[in-house]
C-alpha cells in the first residue's frame, strides 16, 4: 500500500530518508508503520533493523500513530529563556496530555523539538508545516482553538 | 520592461510567515488595485529585511522607508497617506536614528548583500546585481588550482564555528586523482540561536549555488549535496526552485559556458539531528544511515561521502566565495582583521531592543553588536551575561563585552566565536536554569555512539537538575567542570567536547548563582 510513495525514489540506501519522509507525511496518522517498513525494506534492500534504527535516531520520524497535528514546542536556550516552559504548562493543560501523547480526539500530538532557528521570535513551535513564535499563553489558546474550530 | 513610480519590497521569511504576511501581502495589493495604483506601485517579494521581533515589515523605495509591525488594518493608511498623498505614516516607521546609526545600509555587507533588496525567486535579479559572475570567471579565465590559492590568499576561513582554513582544506581534496569527488554543503544549521544560513538560502539561494560551483570547480567534483535540515521548509522550496533555473540557464548540467565542466546539485534532506552537523554524520545521515560520526582519520578530504574524496563546507563560507572570485582575494582580505578577514553574520536574540541579524567585519567588539544592532537591552533592564556562539558557547559578563569578535581574539578569553549566535540575558535570567537548558539539550542531542559524552551528559544532567532543585553541594560545581573536562579530552566528535565550554563559563563566572541555590 506504500508502493506509489516508495517507487518515487530509485531504489538506493541514500533515499531511505527521503522515502521515509514521504511516508510520513501521507500517513493520516503521520508515522512508518512496521508494514511500512517492510515494504522499503524489500525495496531497497536494507534490513528492517537498519530502518528502524534510522527511524528511531531523528526527531522527526515517528514510529507510534500521532494526531493530526503535531506540535513541536522549542525547548532549546533561546525559547527557554524567553519563556518556553510556561507555554509548555499551557499547552499540557489545555490539551490535556503529557509530552509525546495524542489527544483522545485525535487531534494533536504534543512534541519536543531543539532549535528550529526561529529564535527571533522566541518561544517558537510548529505545527505540522506551519511556525508560530513570540508565543503567549494566550496566544497559544487562539491557536489551538482556531485550529480545533477548522476541524469542524 | 515595466516602469514603477515605486517599489515596495515585502521580507518573506519564516518569521514573517508566522506574523501572516501573505494576508498582508494580498489586502495591499487590493487596496492598491482599488485605488488604481497598481500600475505605479510594485510589490515585490524579497528575503528577510532584518528586523525580527516586529511583525510583517516593508521598505518603499526610493524613499527608503521601512514599516515594521504593520497588521492588516494599516494597510489602506498606508496606501492613502504614503502612496496616494506622499505622507508617510509615521507611527508605524522603523525608528530613523537606529537604522542611520548603524550599518542597515548594506555598505559591508558581503554574504547578505542581496538578500531583502532582489527577488530570491528570480535568477535575473541575482545576474543583475552582478551575480554568477565569479562562477564565470572561475570557469572560463582560472584554472582550478588558481582558484584555490585565491581562496587561501583571502584568508577565508570555514564560518561553522571551527574556523579552519577554507583554501587548505580544498588543497587537500583538489590534487587527488579519481573518478568522483564530492563538494557537500553543511546546510543542517542546528546550534541553538542561529538561523543564519536559513537567511542565507531564503534571502539569496543563488549566492549559496554559485559557491558551491566554483568549490566544486576548484577541487575537481562533478556532484555536489545541499544537506538541508528537514524543518526548513522555505529554504528547501527556495532551493529546488534556484536549482531549477540554474539548470534552464545553462549555468549547472553539461558543458556549462561552452566548457568540459560539468556539474549537478542535489539537494539531501534530514530529519532532526544536531549532531549532523559533524561532518562525518552528516555524511553518514547523506548515504541513509544513523547519523553517527566516523573515525578521523581518514578525513572526509580524503575519504568521506561512499568513500570519495568530500568536501565539507557551512552554508555561510560559501556563500563568501562568489565575492572572492570576481573581486580578488586582496579585496576581500581588506575587511575583517589580520588573520580573521572578511565579514560574519550574527544572529542577536534574547533581552535585547531588536532581536535580528548583522553582518559585520570580523573584529567587532561583541558591545558594539549588542547595543549598536541589538539595541540594548530592553525595559530598561541591566545586562547580565551573553551566550556567544551557540549553546556549544561561552557565557560572557559584561566586564567581558569589550572583546573582538574574530577566531583568535575570542581565544584569550576562552571563548569561541562558533556559529555566531549571541543569546543575551538580562539581571533576571539566572545562569543555573540557563546552564540547565543547556545541558538538556546536549543530553538530548547526544547520539550515544560514545560513552563520554552519552554518560557524562546524564552525569552533568542530574547533577545541574539537584542544584537547581536546592540539592546540590559546592563541590558539585568542581565535579561538573572536571566532569566535562574529561569529556572535552574523550569525546569521540566535537558534540561531547562541547560541554566544557557553557559548563565552565558559566560556573567560573557567575558562581554566585549557583552558590544562591545552595542555602
Amino acid at each position: 500500500m506504500y508502493e506509489k510513495f516508495i517507487k518515487k525514489y530509485a531504489p538506493t540506501k541514500d533515499n531511505l530518508i527521503y522515502i521515509l519522509h514521504e511516508i510520513q507525511d501521507n500517513h493520516p496518522q503521520q508515522y512508518v508503520s512496521e508494514e511500512a517498513v517492510q515494504e522499503v525494506s524489500e525495496y531497497l534492500k536494507v534490513s528492517p533493523a537498519h530502518i528502524y534504527g534510522v527511524l528511531t535516531f531523528y526527531t522527526m520520524f515517528s514510529t507510534k500513530p500521532r494526531g493530526k497535528n503535531i506540535i513541536r514546542l522549542c525547548e532549546s536556550p533561546p525559547c527557554f529563556l524567553r519563556g518556553s516552559e510556561q507555554i509548555l504548562k499551557k499547552l499540557k493543560e489545555s490539551l490535556d496530555v503529557k509530552i509525546g501523547e495524542t489527544t483522545k480526539d485525535g487531534l494533536f500530538t504534543l512534541e519536543l523539538c531543539a532549535c528550529l532557528g526561529v529564535c527571533g521570535n522566541a518561544p517558537v513551535m510548529m505545527i505540522n508545516e506551519d511556525v508560530y513564535g513570540d508565543l503567549t499563553e494566550k496566544k497559544v489558546e487562539k491557536i489551538i482553538n482556531d485550529i480545533k474550530g477548522r476541524q469542524e | 520592461m515595466k516602469f514603477y513610480r515605486s517599489h515596495i519590497l515585502i521580507g518573506i521569511d519564516d518569521s514573517s510567515l508566522q506574523s501572516g504576511v501573505k494576508e498582508i501581502e494580498n489586502s495591499l495589493r487590493q487596496e492598491l488595485d482599488k485605488n488604481n495604483l497598481s500600475d505605479e506601485v510594485n510589490i515585490l517579494e524579497t528575503g528577510t529585511l532584518g528586523y525580527f521581533g516586529t511583525g510583517v515589515s516593508i521598505t518603499v523605495y526610493p524613499d527608503q522607508i521601512t514599516y515594521v509591525n504593520i497588521t492588516k488594518e494599516d494597510i489602506p493608511e498606508i496606501v492613502s497617506e504614503h502612496f496616494l498623498k506622499g505622507r508617510p505614516v509615521r507611527r508605524l516607521m522603523l525608528d530613523k536614528e537606529f537604522t542611520s546609526k548603524y550599518d542597515f545600509g548594506y555598505k559591508r555587507r558581503i554574504v547578505l548583500e542581496n538578500s531583502g533588496l532582489i527577488d530570491p525567486e528570480n535568477i535575473e535579479e541575482y545576474i543583475g546585481t552582478g551575480g554568477y559572475e565569479g562562477w564565470e570567471k572561475a570557469l572560463t579565465e582560472m584554472k582550478p588550482n588558481q582558484i584555490v590559492e585565491e581562496v587561501k590568499q583571502s584568508g577565508l576561513r570555514g564560518r561553522g564555528g571551527a574556523g579552519f582554513p577554507t583554501g587548505l582544506k580544498w588543497s587537500f581534496t583538489a590534487p587527488l586523482e579519481v573518478e568522483q569527488k564530492y563538494v557537500v554543503v553543511n546546510a543542517d544549521e542546528g546550534e541553538p540561536g542561529t538561523f543564519k544560513d536559513r537567511l542565507i538560502m531564503e534571502g539569496d539561494p543563488h549566492k549559496l549555488l554559485e559557491g558551491v560551483m566554483i568549490a566544486s570547480r576548484a577541487v575537481g567534483a562533478s556532484k555536489a549535496y545541499i544537506y538541508i535540515r528537514g524543518e526548513y521548509k522555505l529554504c528547501i522550496q527556495r532551493l529546488q526552485h534556484a536549482i531549477k533555473q540554474a539548470y534552464d540557464y545553462g549555468i549547472l548540467g553539461k558543458n556549462i559556458f561552452g566548457s568540459d565542466f560539468n556539474l549537478d546539485i542535489y539537494l539531501k534532506i534530514g530529519a532532526g539531528a544536531y549532531v549532523c552537523g559533524e561532518e562525518t554524520a552528516l555524511i553518514e545521515s547523506m548515504e541513509g544511515n544513523r547519523g553517527n560520526p566516523r573515525n578521523k582519520p581518514p578525513f572526509p578530504g580524503v575519504e568521506g561521502a561512499w568513500k570519495a574524496p568530500t568536501v565539507v563546507n557551512n552554508v555561510e563560507t560559501l556563500a563568501n566565495v562568489p565575492s572572492i572570485i570576481k573581486n580578488g582575494a586582496d579585496w576581500y582580505a581588506a575587511f575583517g582583521v589580520e588573520g580573521c578577514t572578511g565579514s560574519k553574520v550574527y544572529t542577536i536574540l534574547g533581552d535585547v531592543k531588536h532581536p535580528g541579524l548583522c553582518e559585520v567585519d570580523m573584529g567587532t567588539p561583541l558591545r558594539t553588536i549588542i547595543d549598536g544592532y541589538g539595541g540594548g537591552i530592553k525595559d530598561g533592564k541591566e545586562f547580565k551575561a551573553a551566550l556567544v556562539g551557540g549553546a556549544a558557547g561561552v557565557f560572557l559578563p559584561n566586564k567581558m563585552l569589550d572583546v573582538k569578535m574574530d577566531f583568535n581574539s575570542l581565544q584569550e578569553y576562552a571563548a569561541v566565536l562558533g556559529s555566531g549566535a549571541i543569546l543575551v540575558m538580562n539581571e533576571d535570567a539566572d545562569m543555573v536554569d540557563m546552564l540547565w537548558s543547556v545541558i538538556r539539550f546536549f543530553r538530548h542531542e547526544s547520539c550515544g555512539k560514545c560513552s563520554p559524552c552519552a554518560n557524562g551528559n546524564e552525569i552533568l544532567y542530574r547533577l545541574i537538575t539537584d542544584i537547581r532543585n536546592g540539592k546540590g553541594k559546592e563541590e558539585d560545581l568542581e565535579h561538573m567542570i572536571m566532569l566535562s573536562e574529561t569529556m572535552k579530552e574523550s569525546s569521540f566528535c566535537a558534540l561531547g567536547q562541547s560541554l566544557l565550554l557553557p559548563v565552565k563559563s558559566a560556573i567560573e563566572n557567575f558562581r554566585e548563582d549557583f552558590l544562591a541555590r545552595m542555602k
